[in-house]
């Protein structure tokens, strides 16, 4: 019997009981939405967190002090108050690095804003001209201040966008104006580009640059760094890059094989891994969850099949009688439960997309329908209805014709 | 067709019934041979073996020079599908399904007609039994006697050897019957074997034969010299418009 034959009885016997086959489809309907959904919302997340951490620069690597053990053991110290990162470490690595293209100290402070009669607390960093190389970040307008304003310390400074907001005026242009940042002036002659939340939720707009020379002797007045931020050539060396950056840092912090370091080196490739294996595991959970679903449907499918032999048990022994073999009455139930499946999956792939584009549209999560998911749950459906139709099906092509003939 | 000394055993619990005890008869091409019996005499296991539905426990049935005995359930399905039609006490029509489809429904499981071919033979089947022009109708949309008639196409769409029918005017009133019997009578005018079960002796006297069976053995098989012609009796009785066209 030629399969289009098959489908088109197959069509007609679930048009018989369109109610049913519906309810019937809804179990799988509902499952490979919820896959398609949950798997839209796992690599969503994992393309905006990895967006996120390419735009603070992908290439960037931030080395900050450790609390070194000390040979004769006693308390380790904050992190914060180690004061191991010198300018001498950012003069050797800017002499020794091969795979590192630009390296800036680091220093902050917080503070309260001025102007006039508007205030705002943020955060000043004291950097070199390379930090904006390293963290990618273009100025919206004016000019970045040079290395002969950190000679001089002078007290100038680039503003990001949420401190313009807040101590400006709407229509103000803030460049060539003068802050006072704990009450010290400092004239702004450039602003940065808004780079909005990253990964963490902290706003990176609500921030003051500096020369590191004028935070560390008019904010902070102290002789060391706090941070030092480095790039590397491309994202290939910042593997070498770290471990030529750890190499160097021993050796001008005079370590001995014995020491650990009183540093630590990370780039953001450990934190995409981090974040991306974390979200792996989110999208994992959620597809096994919206498996089961499917699972459950599948049941539901196999379900209504027996029923549905059971109610055509006369039908069955009819076509038996007027010459339909076993195989044909196998294939006949197998391909309803594999329609029931498919259209079933048909319909769950769109809902699982309409479900995506709501998410997105009403909760403003990221989501990212993946093709993947789609031909995986489509291949799922099918396996669904050929597993769970087979065994109904089955029994179907065992009757006895005599029996089914006579059943009522 | 060539029965000879066929018993059917069946095993019932422990005890084994027999439902046929040697039974030998043989019907040649364009017979119209009615079974007859009171209930347990071992027609419908005689009808189920004739129809290949069952195969005897001992004893030989030949159909068109094949032993079934030998062969496979699946070559069984083949063989009703190419030289068997059934026609249903219950008319057993596919609901929802219009009437053309289920004529068509035999040819389905031979992969050898195509589509068209199908069709043309379905619709000829349906001008045998004048209802060319129901066509598209459901079986629900169609009288009793409509209904056993779409059976009766059927049956005859597959060109069959024989046709088989199991009681096929049980449910319908005298008048349906004797209509159903003068399409039979046609049918068998123009050469086709039939073999009708049956218990109203009243319907017997349309064929041509009749065999009665008691106890799982022949106890008469007579040669009807005087048959009633279904269509004298259905004119004797007032004219219906449903028949109009077939009388």
């Amino acid at each position: 019997m030629k399969i289009l034959s098959l489908i088109r009885i197959a069509i007609r016997a679930l048009q018989r009981n369109k109610l049913r086959a519906f309810l019937t489809m809804l179990g799988i309907i509902i499952g490979v939405g919820a896959v398609i959904a949950m798997v839209a919302i796992g690599q969503g997340s994992k393309k905006s967190i990895q967006d996120q951490l390419s735009s603070m620069g992908s290439n960037m690597i931030t080395i900050r002090p450790n609390s070194n053990q000390t040979p004769g053991g006693g308390a380790r110290l904050d992190q914060s108050t180690v004061q191991s990162l010198t300018l001498a470490d950012i003069k050797a690595i800017q002499s020794q690095a091969q795979y590192i293209n630009a390296v800036s100290p680091a220093v902050q402070g917080r503070g309260q804003v001025i102007n006039g009669a508007l205030n705002w607390p943020t955060t000043m960093q004291g950097v070199s001209p390379d930090f904006l190389t390293i963290r990618n970040w273009p100025l919206k307008e004016g000019a970045p201040f040079g290395d002969a304003d950190v000679n001089a310390a002078a007290k100038v400074c680039l503003i990001g966008q949420t401190v313009v907001d807040n101590v400006f005026d709407a229509g103000d242009d803030p460049v060539g104006k003068t802050i006072r940042f704990n009450k010290i002036p400092f004239k702004i002659i450039g602003v940065l580009q808004s780079k909005g939340e990253n990964a963490f939720g902290q706003d990176q707009d609500d921030i003051l640059l500096a020369p590191y020379s004028t935070v560390q002797k008019r904010i902070l007045a102290i002789p060391y760094i706090q941070t030092i931020y480095a790039s590397s050539t491309n994202s290939e060396t910042s593997e070498p890059a770290t471990a030529e950056l750890s190499q160097i840092l021993r050796a001008s912090h005079k370590l001995t094989n014995s020491d650990q370091d009183d540093f630590s080196v990370r780039t953001q490739a450990e934190l995409i891994n981090t974040f991306s294996s974390t979200s792996q595991l989110l999208t994992v959970l959620l597809t096994a969850i919206a498996s089961i679903s499917l699972l459950v449907g599948g049941i539901g499918i196999m379900n209504i099949m027996y029923v549905s032999v059971t109610e055509r048990t006369k039908e069955i022994g009819l076509r038996m009688s007027i010459g339909a073999r076993g195989i044909d009455i196998l294939m006949q139930f197998l391909i309803e439960a594999i329609v029931i499946s498919i259209t079933g999956g048909i319909l769950g792939v769109m809902l699982g997309l309409l479900a995506s584009k709501l998410i997105t549209v009403f909760l403003s999560w990221p989501t990212l329908v993946s093709e993947y998911s789609i031909v995986l749950s489509f291949v799922v459906c099918a396996v669904t209805g050929i597993f769970f139709g087979y065994y109904p099906a089955q029994k179907a092509s065992r009757l006895d014709p005599i029996e089914a003939l006579r059943y009522e | 067709m060539e029965i000879h000394d066929l018993k059917r055993e069946f095993l019932m619990g422990s005890e084994i019934v027999r439902a046929l005890k040697g039974v030998s008869f043989s019907v040649e091409q364009g017979e119209f041979v009615t079974i007859m019996g009171s209930s347990g005499s071992g027609k419908t296991t005689l009808l189920n073996i004739l129809g290949c539905l069952d195969k005897p426990t001992i004893g030989t049935y030949l159909l068109d020079n094949v032993d079934i005995k030998k062969l496979s359930r699946n070559e069984l399905a083949q063989l009703r599908n190419r030289k068997i039609g059934f026609v249903f006490q219950s008319y057993n029509l596919l609901a929802r399904t219009s009437a053309i489809e289920n004529v068509e429904l035999p040819l389905l499981y031979n992969s050898t007609i195509t589509t068209t071919q199908r069709h043309q033979m379905a619709m000829k089947a349906l001008e045998a039994v004048r209802l060319s022009d129901r066509l598209d109708h459901l079986p629900n949309q169609l009288s009793g006697g409509q209904q056993q008639r779409v059976a009766i196409a059927r049956a005859l769409v597959n060109e069959p050897v024989m046709i088989l029918a199991d009681e096929a005017t049980g449910n319908l009133d005298s008048r349906t019957s004797y209509e159903i019997m003068a399409l039979f009578q046609e049918l068998n005018r123009q050469g086709r074997t039939i073999v009708f079960v049956t218990h109203e002796p009243d319907i017997a006297a349309f064929s041509s034969r009749t065999i009665t069976l008691k106890d799982g053995h022949i106890i008469k098989d007579s040669k009807n010299e005087n048959i009633r012609s279904a269509k004298d009796m259905l004119s004797a009785l007032p004219v219906t418009e449903d028949y109009q066209n077939n009388a």
